[in-house]
């Protein structure tokens, strides 16, 4: 059963159309892969589905619930961490938890269960009275996502969660999230680090307000006859959509 | 309702861990109610004056120690000569010269009239002012006095009464403007700024995706600068009160409502200026322009709307805090009661609540 049903999407902002018409669906547990250049509508299209930007047409379902009607129950059942991070740097790492924990409205003793058995997993026990400043990028980063499926959410949306941090963590990172995912958090992940796409069950590509491919990662190389997800990536987003649909034609064609 | 307990206590957090902006909206409150109270002053007090009488009558000798016997003046030299005038100016050792025709005495017994020039330092146009008006008013007196000598007829004595302030302490004047800057500047800049940041940082977007409503953010956001801002009133008012004998003559109760109302207002532009600005400078910057400079400037706090050239007037209209001054110097120094002031009330309360309508739309529309 689909946990994200997509159909048809639009937003327009004035006479510029960010997404056009966008039809995809994600499988409940997936690691889903929604990649793009940068402008390509990536950011406006997840900004629909978690409810901050109201679409222009189509249909959309989160976790069963309308975007256009059901924003809250959306809310409550989605998790999401920006390429920012966004902990609070003044904070420290134990009250940056409790914070996040609150206003999913856990309670006090979940917050206390969840802060003792996240600080021990990530091995931040010793710094969990260390501001968030004085931490390194990396476990920032690590407790970011931790932070954000605190609550237990059905989908976890990132957003470019590696953005400037080094090949290592990132390695780790991904770790967290197959972690995730083993106990059923469907994860949507946005990212322009084709390595990455390796990672995903199944990606989609953005060029230009549409999806030009979706698929498992091997999938897609095959149909395009090539090795990496790099290079798909690049005739996709290169070429445009008329070279796009060529190269696809030949692929399946060879 | 946990949810939102502990995002009030976050921002709590924020306030009291940066120590230097607490140090700031603690510190300037009584930093500036000190300079305002001691060093800024529209009375002046031994003011240095030299007097050039030439005649030495009788007349000239009652009019000087009127003169010398007012604590407005303090006599740096007599002279009989209209010589070294300038010079004296020049080097600032007198800012008053008066000087009486030769003859005084006499001149006025037979011609009636007698000439006395009083010269002054524009230089301080304030200050050459308010001397000038000290000297006219004791030649007044004088000159009254004769008129209304032994000679019978009517006796007309003005009793002047100077109402509510007789000391004419300029202290009065500004700890009212003073609260209503200082609420502009916490209320609306501190907020501007708080949100701002979270803007900026990318915590407002996690925020806005958490189930927490749009209104409980920008409530949980502004509660704990609402605490701050009636703190701060509260010490203002007692300092004036303990260092200034600043009175509190109508409802305190009152006041503090008005306070409320005042910082509502505050606030919500606070909230408006962040919801139009991407990074705390722009936000800071519009903050002080926009708000601060008014409120100074233009709501009657140390220059009186009255003297405004009309368009100014005008514009004064739309600054919050010309109405508030108007409401905190009835209620503090003329112990006026609600019915004399509820005008007032009633457009501050408009404004707010336009404030707030606009805010809360732009807030929707530019984040959500």
């Amino acid at each position: 059963m689909a946990i994200i049903e997509v159909n048809r999407l639009t937003r327009a902002f004035g006479d510029f159309i960010a997404v056009k018409e966008v039809t995809f669906s994600v499988e409940r547990g997936e690691i889903f892969g929604f990649l793009g250049a940068n402008g390509a509508g990536k950011t406006t299209c997840i900004r629909m589905l978690i409810g901050l930007l109201a679409p222009t047409s189509g249909e959309a379902r989160v976790a069963g619930f309308d975007v256009y009607t059901q924003p809250e129950q959306i809310k409550r059942n989605i998790g999401y961490m920006s390429q920012r991070f966004s902990l609070y740097e003044d904070l420290t790492v134990r009250e940056n938890i409790r914070f996040y924990g609150g206003i999913y409205g856990l309670s006090n003793r979940a917050i206390k269960e969840k802060t003792a058995e996240l600080l021990e997993e990530l091995g931040l026990t010793g710094v969990r009275d260390e501001r968030i400043r004085s931490l390194p990028l990396g476990w920032r980063q690590k407790l970011a996502f931790s932070v954000a499926i605190l609550h237990d959410p059905e989908i976890v949306f990132l957003d470019e969660p590696t953005g400037g941090v080094d090949p290592i963590i990132r390695r780790q990172f991904w770790d967290l999230i197959y972690e995730a995912s083993a106990q059923g958090v469907t994860v949507f992940v946005t990212t322009h680090y084709m390595d990455e796409a390796e990672y995903c069950d199944r990606v989609s590509i953005m060029v230009d307000g549409r999806i030009e491919a979706i698929g498992p990662p091997g999938e897609l190389k095959r149909k395009f006859g090539v090795d990496t997800m790099n290079e798909v990536f690049l005739r996709l987003a290169r070429g445009g959509a008329e070279t796009a649909a060529e190269t696809a034609a030949q692929g399946g064609g060879g | 309702m946990n949810a939102f307990r502990g995002f009030v206590l976050k921002e709590f957090y924020h306030i009291l861990r940066d120590r230097r902006t607490l140090v700031i909206l603690f510190g300037m409150p009584v930093i500036q109610l000190v300079l305002f109270g001691f060093a800024i002053r529209n009375e002046v007090n031994d003011v240095r004056v030299l007097l050039v009488d030439p005649s030495g009558d009788y007349v000239t000798q009652a009019i000087k120690s009127e003169v010398l016997a007012s604590p407005y003046f303090e006599g740096v030299g007599h002279q009989t000569r209209e010589i070294g005038i300038e010079r004296t100016f020049q080097k600032g050792r007198a800012k008053e010269a008066i000087i009486f025709e030769p003859d005084f005495a006499h001149r006025l017994a037979h011609e009636g009239v007698a000439r006395v020039q009083v010269l002054t330092d524009a230089s301080d146009p304030n200050t050459a002012n308010t001397i000038l008006a000290y000297t006219t008013s004791i030649l007044q007196d004088y000159r009254r006095r004769l008129a209304s000598g032994p000679p019978g007829g009517v006796r007309i004595v003005p009793e002047v009464r100077m109402r509510y302030n007789p000391e004419l302490k300029s202290v009065f004047l500004f700890v009212p403007g003073l609260i209503a800057l200082i609420l502009m500047l916490v209320c609306a800049l501190m907020t501007s700024i708080t949100i701002t940041r979270e803007k900026e940082t990318g915590t407002m977007e996690v925020l806005l995706v958490s189930p927490l409503k749009p209104a409980q953010i920008i409530v949980g956001k502004v509660i704990p600068y609402l605490v701050i801002s009636l703190a701060i009133v509260s010490v203002i008012l007692t300092l004036a009160r303990a260092v200034f004998q600043v009175p509190m003559r109508g409802s305190l109760t009152l006041l503090m409502l008005e306070c409320l109302l005042f910082i509502a207002c505050a606030l919500s532009l606070g909230i408006l200026i962040s919801t139009r600005s991407r990074t705390q400078q722009t936000a800071m910057m519009v903050s002080l322009s926009g708000l601060l400079l008014p409120t100074v400037i233009l709501s009657g706090f140390i220059f009186p709307v009255s003297s405004m050239p009309v368009p100014l007037q005008m514009v004064s209209h739309i600054v919050p805090a010309k109405w508030f001054l108007i409401i905190v110097r009835g209620l503090m120094i003329k112990g006026v009661s609600f019915a004399d002031i509820w005008q007032e009330t009633l457009v501050l309360a408009g404004m707010t609540l336009f404030f707030l309508a606009v805010s809360v739309r732009n807030f929707n529309d530019r984040l959500a």
